[in-house]
C-alpha cells in the first residue's frame, strides 16, 4: 500500500513541478503578452479590451507574482482556462473538447496497439533466438526507431497519397464536406483519414518496444528458475509466457511510461503534417498565434494524460510484481 | 591497438574480447560488430561533410538564389532546385555542419550532467540519492516536447544555442537513471571498498576508480542523446520553431513543407533533407545497440544457434 501512496505522492508533485514550469517560463520569458497581443491586433484592438481578457487567465500584469500564481493555479485545476486570444473568445475548454476525440483516437489507440504488438513480437524474436524473425527484426527496428517521426509521414504522403492521385486522404480528420453524423459514411471517412497517421506512430513507436522485449526475454531466459521450468518438463508455452515472459515485461511496462513523452512529440508532429485536428496541432496552431491560454490549458492536459498513464502502468507494475508489493 | 585496417572486420570467428578491461577494446569491438562499423561508417561521412563541404559542391553560398527556380534533378543539380531557386544537395551537404553541432554538443552536455546527477545519486545514497532521483523521474515524466516547443515560442524564434540549451535541459534524465542503477550495482563491489580502505576521496574514487567501469555505458548515454536531440531539433525546426534563414536539414524540411513540395513534384526537396536526418540518427542508434551488444554478451547475435539452443 505504500508503494501506491508513494506513486500518488510522485504523482502529485511532478503535476505540481509542471504546472509551475508552466506558469514560470512565459514570466521569465522576455516579452510581454499583452505587448504581443497588441503587436497581433495592431489598430484593431484596444489594450483595455486585452487587458482584461489577460487577466482572465492569471497574466495580469498588475497584481504580484504570488498572487498570479495563485489565481493560475485555481484556474488551471478547476478548468477554468480562460478564452482563447487567437479567436477572441472562443472558450479554452471547448476548443480542447473539440480536439481531444481526435487525439485520443489516433495517438491513444495506436500507442496501445504498438506497446501490445511489439511486445508480444519483441516475446516471439527472444524466444526463438537466431531464428529467422530474430535475425530480421533486430536491424529493421533499431533504424526504425531511429526514423523521424515527419519525415515517414512525407514519405507516406508521397507513396500512398501524391503518387496514387489521392488514394489516401492526407489531410485533416475527415472530409469537410460532411456533415457530423453518426453514420457508416462518416465513420469511414474518419477511419480513411486515420491510416496514414496512424501507420506513421505505429512504424516509429514498434521498434523501440520490440528490442527492448527481445533484450529482456534474453536476459530473463538465461535465469536459473527458467531452467528449472525446462528441467521440469513443462510445456514451452507456459515456460515462454508464464515464466520468461511475465517477468521479462516489467522493465517493459515502465519504459512504456517513461517514454510516453516521446510519443506525445512524435504525435504533434504527425499532427501538424497531416492537418490533423488534435491537440498537437492545436498547440502548433497556438504557438504560432502566441495564444497563451491556449498553450497552458494544453501543456497541463498532455502533462495530466502522460503523468494517468504512469500511474497506471505503476498500478500494474503493483498487481504483476510482488517485489514492488513487499518493497512497500 | 593501430586501427590502420578499416575493412570488414566481422569474420564471425574472431575472438571477441571483454569491454573495458583494455585500452583500445572498445576500438576491436567496434570493427568486430557489423552493426557498429554501419554506424562508424555512416557517421564518418557526415562528419567529412560538416567539415569540409566545399569537397561535395562547387556551390559556396547554398542560401543564395542563384539559380532557375523548381528544376529538376541533373548533372548540375543532383537533387534540383528550390522553388527558390537554391542547389538542394548544395543546401544539403552545407546543412550537415549544423544537425552534427547540435548532436554533438547537446549530446555531450546531456551526457555529462547525467553522469553528474546519475553517478552522484548512486555512490552517494541516502537522502542525497532520494532527492536526486525524484529530480531525474520528475524531469523524465514530463512531456519535453510541447515543452520545448512552449520554450522555442517564448524564447524567440532562432539562436541555435537556445535550441541547445533546450535540449540539454529535457535530454539528461533518461541516462542519469541508468547510471545511476549501473553506479548502484558497483558500489559495494571490493575494489571500491578497497580504494575506500585506502583512505582515497569521495571525489578521486568517483572519477578513478567509478567512472571508467562505465565507459561503454556513458557512451551509449551519449549516443542516445545525440540521436534525441538530432532527431527533436529536426522536428523544432521543421515546425519552424528554428532560424528560418540557417543551414540545416530541418529548416530545409520547414521551406519544402511551406512551399507544399510533394504536392508540387519537388520531392526531393522534402525527401533527401529527412533522409539526411534518418541516416544519422540511424548512425547513433546503430552505434548504441552494438554498443548494448558489445557490453551484454548475451544480447550479441547468436551465429553458432545449433550448438547454443540445446544448452541454454
Amino acid at each position: 500500500m505504500r508503494y501506491l501512496l508513494r506513486r500518488l505522492g510522485f504523482f502529485a508533485l511532478t503535476l505540481w513541478v509542471a504546472l509551475t514550469l508552466n506558469f514560470l517560463l512565459p514570466r521569465l520569458m522576455p516579452g510581454d503578452p499583452a505587448e504581443a497581443l497588441m503587436a497581433r491586433f495592431r489598430g484593431r484592438v484596444p489594450l483595455s479590451s486585452i487587458k482584461p481578457l489577460l487577466a482572465e487567465f492569471g497574466v495580469d500584469t498588475t497584481s504580484s507574482l504570488a498572487s498570479q500564481y495563485l489565481t493560475y493555479m485555481k484556474n488551471m485545476l478547476t478548468g477554468n482556462w480562460g478564452v482563447s486570444t487567437t479567436t477572441l473568445g472562443e472558450p479554452v475548454s471547448q476548443i480542447i473538447r473539440e480536439a481531444l476525440p481526435w487525439t485520443l483516437g489516433l495517438v491513444g489507440v495506436t500507442t496501445v496497439l504498438a506497446f501490445i504488438l511489439g511486445t508480444g513480437i519483441g516475446i516471439v524474436a527472444g524466444w526463438k533466438r537466431g531464428g529467422k524473425l530474430d535475425g530480421l527484426l533486430p536491424p529493421v527496428f533499431v533504424i526504425t526507431s531511429a526514423l523521424p517521426y515527419f519525415w515517414v509521414a512525407l514519405l507516406f504522403i508521397l507513396m500512398f497519397s501524391v503518387w496514387t492521385n489521392g488514394y489516401l486522404p492526407s489531410d485533416m480528420g475527415v472530409d469537410n464536406t460532411l456533415d457530423t453524423s453518426w453514420s457508416w459514411q462518416y465513420a469511414g471517412n474518419v477511419l480513411q483519414h486515420a491510416i496514414l497517421p496512424a501507420a506513421t506512430i505505429l512504424i516509429t513507436s514498434i521498434g523501440g518496444w520490440i528490442l527492448t522485449m527481445r533484450n529482456n526475454m534474453i536476459t530473463t531466459l538465461a535465469e536459473d528458475y527458467v531452467r528449472m521450468g525446462r528441467a521440469k518438463g513443462l510445456p514451452s508455452r507456459t515456460i515462454m509466457l508464464r515464466y520468461a515472459a511475465r517477468n521479462a515485461f516489467l522493465p517493459n511496462l515502465s519504459g512504456f511510461a517513461m517514454s510516453l513523452g516521446y510519443v506525445i512529440s512524435g504525435a504533434i508532429l504527425v499532427e501538424y503534417t497531416f492537418n490533423y485536428p488534435g491537440l498537437g496541432y492545436k498547440l502548433y496552431d497556438a504557438t504560432i498565434n502566441v495564444d497563451y491560454p491556449l498553450m497552458q490549458a494544453l501543456f497541463l492536459l498532455i502533462t495530466v494524460a502522460v503523468l494517468l498513464a504512469v500511474l497506471v502502468c505503476d498500478f500494474a507494475t503493483f498487481a504483476l510484481d510482488p517485489r514492488a508489493r513487499d518493497k512497500g | 591497438m593501430t586501427a590502420v585496417i578499416a575493412g570488414q572486420a566481422a569474420a564471425p570467428a574472431k575472438p571477441r574480447l571483454p569491454s573495458g578491461r583494455r585500452g583500445g577494446s572498445v576500438v576491436t569491438a567496434i570493427r568486430s560488430n557489423r552493426k557498429a562499423m554501419v554506424g562508424v561508417v555512416i557517421f564518418g561521412v557526415f562528419a567529412v561533410m560538416a567539415a569540409f563541404p566545399q569537397l561535395f559542391t562547387s556551390v559556396t553560398d547554398p542560401q543564395l538564389r542563384a539559380f532557375d527556380v523548381s528544376l529538376p534533378p541533373s548533372r548540375e543539380h543532383l537533387l534540383g532546385t528550390t522553388a527558390f531557386g537554391q542547389d538542394i544537395f548544395a543546401q544539403l551537404v552545407y546543412g550537415t555542419r549544423q544537425s552534427l553541432l547540435i548532436a554533438i554538443i547537446a549530446g555531450a552536455f546531456a551526457t555529462v550532467l547525467s553522469v553528474l546527477v546519475g553517478v552522484s545519486a548512486g555512490y552517494l545514497g541516502g537522502v542525497g540519492d532520494g532527492a536526486l532521483s525524484l529530480f531525474t523521474d520528475v524531469f523524465l515524466v514530463i512531456p519535453t516536447f510541447p515543452l520545448i516547443i512552449i520554450l522555442a515560442t517564448y524564447a524567440g524564434k532562432g539562436s541555435i544555442s537556445v535550441v541547445i540549451a533546450v535540449l540539454v535541459i529535457t535530454g539528461w534524465s533518461y541516462g542519469a537513471r541508468q547510471l545511476r542503477s549501473q553506479t548502484l550495482s558497483l558500489r559495494n563491489r571490493d575494489f571500491l571498498e578497497a580504494a575506500r580502505v585506502r583512505g582515497e576521496r569521495r571525489f578521486y574514487i568517483i572519477i578513478v576508480e567509478v567512472l571508467p567501469t562505465m565507459t561503454s555505458l556513458i557512451l551509449a548515454n551519449f549516443l542516445g542523446a545525440a540521436l534525441y536531440a538530432v532527431l527533436t531539433a529536426a522536428g523544432l525546426q521543421y515546425l519552424g520553431l528554428g532560424d528560418p534563414s540557417s543551414n540545416s536539414w530541418g529548416t530545409m524540411l520547414y521551406w519544402a513543407q511551406s512551399q507544399s513540395a510533394l504536392q508540387t513534384g519537388q520531392v526531393w526537396w522534402a525527401v533527401a533533407p529527412g533522409l539526411c536526418v534518418a541516416l544519422l540518427g540511424a548512425s547513433f542508434a546503430l552505434l548504441n545497440y552494438a554498443f548494448d551488444e558489445i557490453s551484454n554478451p548475451a544480447l550479441r547475435p547468436v551465429r553458432r544457434a545449433r550448438v547454443k539452443r540445446s544448452n541454454p
